[in-house]
């Protein structure tokens, strides 16, 4: 049918679509660069579907309109950029201690500070480890496609309302300008609060109230609560960690990248089998939960790993743990807005190929 | 023994039997009293959702029979904003006190009033940062002792207290900004008619409401409750004046949209759309 179509989209429009027919109606945003299309996109769409686009004061605000507008049952999302997400990390915390669905984007941009307004990948850790105070996660998809995009967000909201967590979809400013032929989903019904039981939707003087707070004044509730919340973080790490294996079946350089650097590092990999080296990647989906199994698969054949990211090497500080120190892990990036060339790539993985055959040449003598 | 009499006073149904966590002598309690009434006379506590902040009356969601959300420090108004955008039907509230409403909250304070949101804000000013031990507020008085202005606030370095309810009249968004006091009965009456009010001009959608309750803090004023509210009197109504400050009604409009209309009538491109 025609909604099957290919259609020629920048990422960010995939993106802003995707969230619509994945059911989501509620979207607030403030003006950061280089997410701008993903929320012209949705304040162009969203008052002709009945949804509401809402420009909020401050990226503050809207993280915190998208904590009100989840805790009434709604789907909702915010998007923005680096420096814009620091200042929705306190209200993500909020959200994932008030256990509430909700999904953010990431458009990555050079930092720290104002930093550049070119694409990134140094926003991993903030993403992965700490976007906001306290103890918890939340599921961090990295999509390399603009089908991809499409394809993660469409998927985010389920995930949210099954595992009532954040998600977040980290893409760059690569991802989000550049446009690719996308198959874009099929249009969900957008569902009210009714499956939400837990909703602040008024108590109709029918059932007690709801309360919706992550304020646990005894420490041993708090407790309760938070372990709870990791039992939950346990099924998502079994269910949830999703990944690519490129030309790993007999690798034995094995690449790892995300995202805009995971197309190079392709393109890298595919020169390095020209050229008689046996290299392949891993490509991690989720971010968290990180790949670990499918990465350690290819510890069968791997002699070492070069993690290649667009930042000073965050990632590959969980590929190393990942790994456990069974295999040396090596590190290639470019780093405010660069991004790294499959030649550069490639010179990295000829470096160590040849280093191997040298360790190699020392056993055999 | 068996009752023949008739109940003439009795808890508000939107007020739970959980004992109030306020400090004896604060004005919390009587306003937390008069929003419960409110809900209760106008039938409205089964679709209410309160936005509670982060402060004295954090933990107020125990208190209100209604559903309930916390928010984060200063967020209630852009938490009520989409709770209210969500669901049109619902009634919804922010209970902020000066602290996070004037202080760490203003940018959603003014934004929301600005936007018109459907919303009501009741504003608890009692001049000082009460859960924190009383620290210097927005709203402390020029020379009032804090922990955190120990010689006084000094308006030199510290600034000037911020009237709300005159910050906001101005905003075209706003339908309603009252200034009521808790200091006697005569004045309880007052404020639960303002309260009612407020909610009413949401539930006609008249636009945003608010309702500035002048409250003291006898614990971190370090007065008995008696001398507090005599402070009050002498001291906190003077600088903040009871009254009305916007009334888009009592002006002749039937809501926001109309006063504002009328007041940029002379704007081509503010006009388009509008008769």
């Amino acid at each position: 049918m025609a909604e099957n179509k290919k259609v020629l989209m920048k990422g960010n429009e995939a993106l802003a679509e995707a969230a619509i027919r994945s059911g989501c109606r509620f979207f607030f945003g403030y003006p950061i660069t280089p997410q701008t299309e993903l929320a012209a996109y949705m304040a162009k769409r969203m008052p002709k579907i009945g949804g509401t686009y809402l420009q909020a004061e401050s990226e503050v605000a809207a993280i915190n309109m998208v904590y009100g507008a989840s805790a009434a049952g709604a789907r909702a999302m915010t998007s923005s950029s680096s420096p814009g997400i620091s200042l929705k990390s306190e209200g993500v915390s909020y959200i994932a201690g008030a256990d509430l669905p909700a999904v953010i984007i990431n458009v990555m941009r050079g930092g720290p500070g104002l930093g550049s307004i070119q694409p990134s990948q140094s926003d991993y850790w903030q993403a992965t480890k700490a976007l906001g105070h306290g103890d918890y996660q939340m599921i961090v998809y990295a999509p390399s496609t603009v089908q991809e995009m499409a394809d993660c967000m469409y998927r985010a909201f389920d995930v949210a309302d099954q595992y009532r967590t954040p998600v977040m979809i980290l893409a760059d400013g690569m991802l989000g300008q550049m446009m690719e032929p996308v198959i874009l989903p099929e249009p969900k019904e957008v569902k009210d609060a009714a499956d939400k039981p837990w909703a602040a939707t008024g108590t109709g003087l029918a059932r007690e109230h709801n309360i919706v707070t992550s304020l646990y004044l005894d420490p041993a509730e708090l407790e309760r609560y938070n372990i709870a919340r990791y039992e939950r973080y346990e099924v998502i790490k079994a269910n949830e960690q999703r990944f690519e294996a490129y030309q790993t079946e007999d690798a034995e350089i094995v690449l790892v990248a995300f995202g805009a650097s995971s197309r190079i590092a392709r393109s890298a990999v595919m020169k390095a089998r020209a050229a008689g080296i046996k290299a392949g990647m891993i490509r991690p989906i989720t971010l968290w939960p990180f790949p670990v199994d499918g990465l350690r698969e290819t510890l069968k054949t791997a002699k070492a790993y070069l993690s290649v990211e667009m930042n000073m090497g965050q990632m590959i500080e969980d590929v190393r743990l990942a790994l456990r120190d069974e295999a040396p892990v090596e590190f290639y990036g470019r780093t405010g807005g660069i991004i790294p060339t499959p030649v550069e790539v490639f010179g990295k993985i000829k470096e160590m190929a040849a280093a191997l055959d040298g360790a190699t040449a020392k056993e055999a003598e | 023994m068996a009752s023949t009499g008739k109940v003439v006073f009795q808890r508000p149904h939107a007020l739970t039997d959980a004992q109030f966590s306020y400090c004896p002598g604060c004005t919390h309690g009587i306003i937390n009293r008069l929003v419960a009434e409110a809900l209760d006379k106008l039938g409205i506590e089964g679709k209410t959702v309160g936005v509670v902040p982060v402060g004295c009356s954090v933990l107020a969601y125990n208190f209100f029979n209604c559903d309930c959300v916390e928010a984060a420090h200063g967020r209630a108004p852009a938490v009520a904003t989409a709770i209210k955008r969500v669901n049109p039907d619902n009634v919804v509230f922010a209970y902020q006190g000066d602290g996070d409403l004037a202080s760490i909250g203003m940018a959603e304070t003014v934004h929301a009033a600005t936007r018109g949101e459907k919303i009501t804000v009741i504003f608890v000013n009692n001049a000082i940062y009460g859960m924190t031990g009383g620290q210097m507020a927005p709203t402390s008085l020029p020379n009032q002792v804090t922990q955190t202005s120990p010689y006084g606030r000094d308006v030199a370095t510290a600034g000037y207290p911020v009237r709300v309810c005159e910050l906001l009249r101005d905003l075209d968004g706003v339908a309603y900004a009252e200034r009521v006091t808790v200091d006697c009965p005569k004045n309880v009456r007052a404020a639960k008619k303002a309260i009612e009010k407020a909610f009413t001009y949401q539930i006609e959608g008249v636009g945003y409401s608010i309702v500035e309750v002048v409250s003291t803090c006898p614990t971190n004023w370090g007065m008995s409750p008696q001398n507090a509210l005599k402070w009050l009197g002498e001291n906190m109504l003077p600088y903040y004046p009871l009254g009305v400050y916007k009334d888009v009604r009592a002006e002749g409009f039937k809501d926001i949209a109309e006063a504002a209309a009328a007041r940029a009538k002379d704007c081509p491109i503010a006009m388009q759309g509008r008769d």
